[in-house]
């Protein structure tokens, strides 16, 4: 792909160093479309980070005068149903939906590596283990979290609980199938040989060996994580109605859908835009971090 | 193929026995007493525990976890605490209503996911392929409420092409019924046409490669041919594969598009248990869906055998 002339050109670098961060960033490099994915991201997690000082308005502060105004000068994407600034609620929708479902990827991430690594190296508890991770799989992601939200109610850190058990077999999945992989190559068997300690062998050989499967199984998780909270708090069970996360803004404007369309279409657009973004850096990812996949387009 | 399918359904029940665990230990989480949050604050405490006798809450908890396995057995999933039925007659009330619109959805999902999966391999890499492969990835990354409401807001309000919202009169008639489902379908059938789309498009790619499509093009076929009778044939099971897993993704799926259409489906009753707290309702809903989940997995399987000649069980 990369014009092995130029390559040579250029001065040596640290792009042209060995290191694996390098290497992943060349790889990137020859993809724009994630590049760009990835900017996108960045400038949402920043507007989520600063929104307080990137708008005037507050987001809870109500204007009965000048509710369910359309996109004006002075209310960029219009105003709700108490006369609130929908631009700085989605801002704010911003920083809640995507603390939530950060937290849900922190947790199954966490746990999903935790159990994978058991499932891969303590064979006893292999069986059990991916069996019930077999059984929470054979219920679609959105049925198993209602099922959890009835039993715990309705609060933003139940749907991180219920969500992050939703998604820690997806890691412990993809983390127990590299373990098994990674604990029968060379190196390890030469630790092994050496008389380094499991755990040791585990943090120093295999650990590092499995953060690109994780990094990127994180990634689509945190892209399902936004959807599956969305309609989660769309169907009144997930996130309390008063909490703006997007979804809670689109459940809101539901009864103002013939007179005020933006209510609607705004946090929808944000969260399309967020969930595109992180598939397109997954995806980019995955491709870079995998060179099997580099001939498959 | 006998022994097969009977090994398949041994392990099949092996499945549904954790997953009945599941969601048994799932209702047994509930913080505080199940009887006491049904009935509500009005109760006296010997409805409480009136009730706690019926529903078997004084037993111990594996004698607990065997009389739900023995009720499942008997095709028994208790009684609704609301709507004052069997959840079984309960669930099959709305049945109907479900299926008809997960079978649209599945076929809105393959109509739009399999032909241009199709193109977009026999185009790999031109702008017709990063195109598909762009808005397919779009189309996953749009929640499928949102295309509903936005779906009522343009079609069926502005427009007046489409219901709003409902299921018709009672007594409509079975056109009438379905028309009524027609946006519902479409808003869950775009979201799920990617994965399809996607799967298609790899699958195909596959089997271009093989020595048989480039000696079928060879011999002079014309190309239709060779993507349809050699190649799309071959490329059919990982297609199949995700078609039943989508199908079953959508079944849960309708949980919310029968919210967002005001729709007395399967998911309705799901949502409304939620709600009011029915859990037995709730129970024998997850225990059908991912038991429909793991037939129609089965049944892929099966399918395997009639699709493509070489495999034997």
């Amino acid at each position: 792909m990369a014009n092995p002339s130029a390559t040579k050109s250029r001065k040596p670098g640290f792009l042209d160093s060995r290191s694996p961060t390098a290497l992943l960033l060349r790889q990137l490099g020859r993809r724009p479309l994630t590049l760009i994915a990835a900017g996108l991201l960045t400038a949402v997690v920043v507007i989520a980070l600063l929104s307080p000082w990137l708008t005037p308005y507050d987001p809870m502060k109500m204007d009965i005068l000048h509710r369910l105004k359309p996109p004006t000068a002075a209310h960029w994407l219009g105003t709700d149903e108490f006369g609130r600034d929908v631009l700085a609620r989605v801002m704010l929708g911003a920083r809640l939906s995507l603390l939530v479902s950060f937290l849900v990827v922190a947790f199954a991430t966490v746990m999903g590596t935790i159990l994978g690594l058991v499932g891969g190296y303590v064979r006893p508890l292999d069986g059990i283990l991916m069996r019930f991770t077999d059984a929470l799989m054979a219920f679609p992601d959105i049925l198993l979290a209602i099922a959890f939200m009835a039993a715990l109610g309705p609060s933003l850190f139940n749907v991180v609980l219920a969500l992050g058990v939703v998604y820690t077999p997806r890691v412990a999945r993809v983390v127990r199938a590299a373990t098994l992989v990674i604990r029968e190559l060379p190196f390890v068997e030469a630790a092994t040989a050496l008389g380094v300690s499991t755990p040791r062998i585990i943090r120093v050989h295999v650990l590092p060996n499995l953060m690109s499967p994780i990094i990127v199984q994180s990634t689509f998780i945190f892209a399902f994580a936004i959807l599956t909270e969305a309609a989660l708090s769309f169907l009144g069970v997930g996130v309390p109605p008063t909490t703006p996360t997007w979804g809670n803004m689109i459940a809101g404007a539901q009864q103002y859908i013939r007179q005020a369309d933006w209510l609607i279409l705004f946090p929808g657009f944000a969260i399309v835009l967020t969930v595109l973004a992180l598939q397109m850096v997954g995806d980019g990812l995955r491709d870079a971090l995998d060179p099997r996949l580099q001939k498959v387009t | 193929m006998f022994t097969y399918i009977l090994r398949r359904l041994v392990g099949m029940v092996l499945v549904m026995l954790i997953v009945a665990a599941v969601i048994f230990v799932i209702a047994r989480v509930i913080p505080g007493d199940p009887a006491a949050v049904m009935l509500g604050s009005a109760a006296t405490p010997e409805d409480v525990a009136a009730l706690r006798t019926r529903l078997g809450l004084d037993q111990p908890f594996l004698a607990q976890f065997l009389i739900y396995l023995g009720q499942i057995a008997t095709f028994d999933l208790g009684e609704s605490i609301f709507l004052a039925r069997p959840v079984t007659q309960a669930l099959a009330e709305r049945a109907e209503l479900t299926s008809f619109l997960t079978m649209m959805s599945v076929g809105i999902a393959v109509a739009i996911g399999v032909p241009i999966g199709i193109v977009s391999a026999v185009k790999r890499g031109r702008l017709v392929d990063q195109g598909t492969v762009a808005l397919a990835m779009l189309a996953a990354s749009v929640p499928s409420f949102w295309i509903g409401l936005t779906l009522i807001r343009y079609l069926a309000v502005d427009l007046h092409w489409f219901p709003v919202a409902g299921y018709g009169p009672p007594d409509a008639s079975l056109a009438e019924r379905l028309r009524h489902l027609v946006l519902p379908a479409i808003a869950l059938g775009i979201p799920n046409s990617a994965l399809i789309l996607r799967f298609t498009r790899t699958s195909m790619l596959d089997v271009m490669n093989e020595d048989y499509v480039r000696t079928a093009r060879a011999k002079g076929l014309p190309p239709l041919t060779v993507i349809l009778k050699h190649a799309l044939r071959n490329a059919l099971i990982p297609i199949l594969t995700i078609i039943g897993l989508t199908t079953a993704v959508m079944i849960a799926g309708a949980i919310v598009t029968e919210t967002v259409f005001g729709l007395p489906g399967v998911g309705n009753l799901v949502v409304s248990a939620v709600l009011r707290r029915d859990y037995p309702v709730i129970q024998g809903a997850l225990l059908v869906v991912s038991g429909l989940y793991v037939l129609i997995n089965l049944a892929v399987d099966l399918l395997y055998a009639v699709v493509d000649p070489r495999v034997r069980y």
